[in-house]
């Protein structure tokens, strides 16, 4: 017996969720963009459009809601559900930390640049790089890609280890740079918070393939 | 704890057909086994094999062994009788006696023996409450069972049963032919029930299943395919044969 509507309501879910990944995925680096090029306008319209990302996850929400109720879902199919509901969640925080990476290139504003950013966009791009393959690895129940991503949150937290050590140079050697050092701090968070996200993500996938909830990779942060 | 019941590598056939095939499982006491699976998959008769009310049919044959606290019901020494009385059933269909409603209920400790009236006064009044009847019926117990609604006379069967004391209930689709309301009542006074009672319910509701039960047996052509808690069951079955028939991508 076939539930060939079912079915169809699964997918489009997923798609949805998918959909939202790569809005977020996208903040991600279109909020760096607008930190490391001072450009203002995108900046602003990243933060715009995170309400059109929280719009999203609340809409893939009710789906899943009307799903539970009028389908009953059971086994592998109530797996998938509630690891969407896990993963919007994290989408949409990755998203706002992207609104704050936005924000604080508006708060910097035409303050005079530190330093040209060389590791932030590159926490940003494998940031990205990672949230995008764990979607991935969701869409194709790859339960070992998932973990494999996990491990790659070490890498992150490298460069933001590496990004604070030289940012506290630069203050160290010349109080005048902590106030945008400090802002630069925080974008830098705003990644590793994000990365973190993803190991969530990851979680997620591997219990949906194997019904098991494990902490997969404990964050130095 | 030791399981109240224990089937071990138990086989049963009408005639040449085998019904059910090697199924090893444990009862556990105090709780609600629900045992799941599409028609004709063999629940139902192992159900009946926990108290031999398959032994009344023609050529039905049984192998392996159903201890009920240790001991095995087949063995030749056993009293049927005195079995029925600790492993109580209630059937489907609402199956009252075409008589009163004390009646229904006095009759189980009327053919044990109990024949004082303030005694089976008693019994009665505690059936009944036990079953969540008592407060519908108790100005009207000399009303004859029939004139019950379906919900009402699917509790008097369960008074009825829980008159002559059993020690373990078998519950065969008990909800099938009621209303949604009178199954939530049902439902509910399982619960209660497991406080006193071992309970096995067989349930083609899987949500039922789900809701009522902590373990679930899930049968297919006979056999047991997978049995655990309820909840990994419905959440993470082992086998894909279960997960085809819970998620409805059966056959």
């Amino acid at each position: 017996m076939p539930r060939t509507s079912f079915e169809r309501h699964l997918h489009e879910l997923q798609d949805e969720a998918l959909v939202l990944g790569s809005m977020v995925e996208k903040a991600i680096y279109r909020s760096m963009d607008a930190l490391k090029n001072r450009d203002l306008e995108l900046a602003k319209q990243v933060v715009a459009e995170d309400s059109e990302i929280n719009r999203k996850r609340f809409e893939i929400e009710e789906k899943c809601i009307e799903l539970i109720v009028t389908q009953q879902p059971m086994a592998g199919d109530l797996r998938i559900i509630v690891a969407v509901l896990n993963i919007i969640v994290d989408l949409e925080r990755i998203g706002d930390h992207a609104a704050g990476i936005a924000k604080i290139a508006i708060m910097i504003g035409n303050e005079p640049p530190l330093k040209p950013l060389i590791d932030l966009p590159r926490m940003a791009q494998k940031t990205g790089d990672m949230l995008r393959r764990s979607m991935d690895a969701f869409i194709h129940r790859d339960a070992e890609a998932a973990r494999a991503i996990t491990a790659e949150d070490d890498e992150i937290d490298g460069l933001y280890d590496q990004i604070f050590r030289e940012l506290l140079t630069f203050m160290a050697e010349d109080p005048r740079t902590i106030t945008r050092a400090t802002r630069l701090i925080w974008a830098g968070h705003n990644l590793e918070r994000s990365a973190d996200r993803v190991t969530n993500i990851c979680e997620r996938v591997v219990f949906v393939v194997t019904g098991k909830m494990e902490e997969i990779g404990a964050s130095k942060y | 704890m030791d399981p109240k019941i224990e089937a071990k590598q138990l086989n049963f056939y009408y005639g040449k057909q085998h019904a059910v095939k090697n199924v090893t499982l444990n009862i556990r006491e105090h709780q609600i086994t629900a045992l799941i699976g599409p028609s004709g998959c063999g629940k139902s008769t192992f159900l009946r094999a926990l108290n031999r009310m398959n032994d009344i049919i023609p050529g039905a044959r049984v192998e392996g062994e159903v201890l009920l606290d240790k001991q095995n019901i087949y063995e030749h020494s056993v009293d049927v009788v005195e079995l029925r009385k600790r492993v109580g059933m209630v059937f489907q269909h609402p199956n009252p006696f075409p008589k009163s409603i004390f009646e229904n209920v006095a009759f189980g400790p009327k053919m044990l023996g109990q024949s004082r009236t303030t005694k089976l006064d008693e019994v009665v009044e505690k059936s009944l409450r036990a079953a969540a009847l008592w407060d519908e019926v108790k100005d009207n117990l000399n009303k004859s069972g029939l004139a019950l609604s379906g919900g009402q006379q699917q509790r008097l069967c369960i008074a009825r049963v829980l008159a002559v004391k059993p020690e373990v209930i078998l519950m065969d689709e008990p909800c099938s032919a009621l209303d949604p309301v009178s199954t939530l009542r049902i439902e509910e006074l399982m619960q209660e029930l497991t406080k006193n009672y071992t309970i096995v319910i067989v349930t083609h509701n899987m949500l039922q299943a789900a809701r009522v039960s902590q373990w679930t047996g899930f049968f297919l052509l006979g056999e047991m395919i997978e049995y655990g808690k309820t909840v990994d069951v419905f959440s993470r079955p082992r086998d894909k044969r279960t997960e085809d028939y819970i998620t409805g991508r059966f056959g």
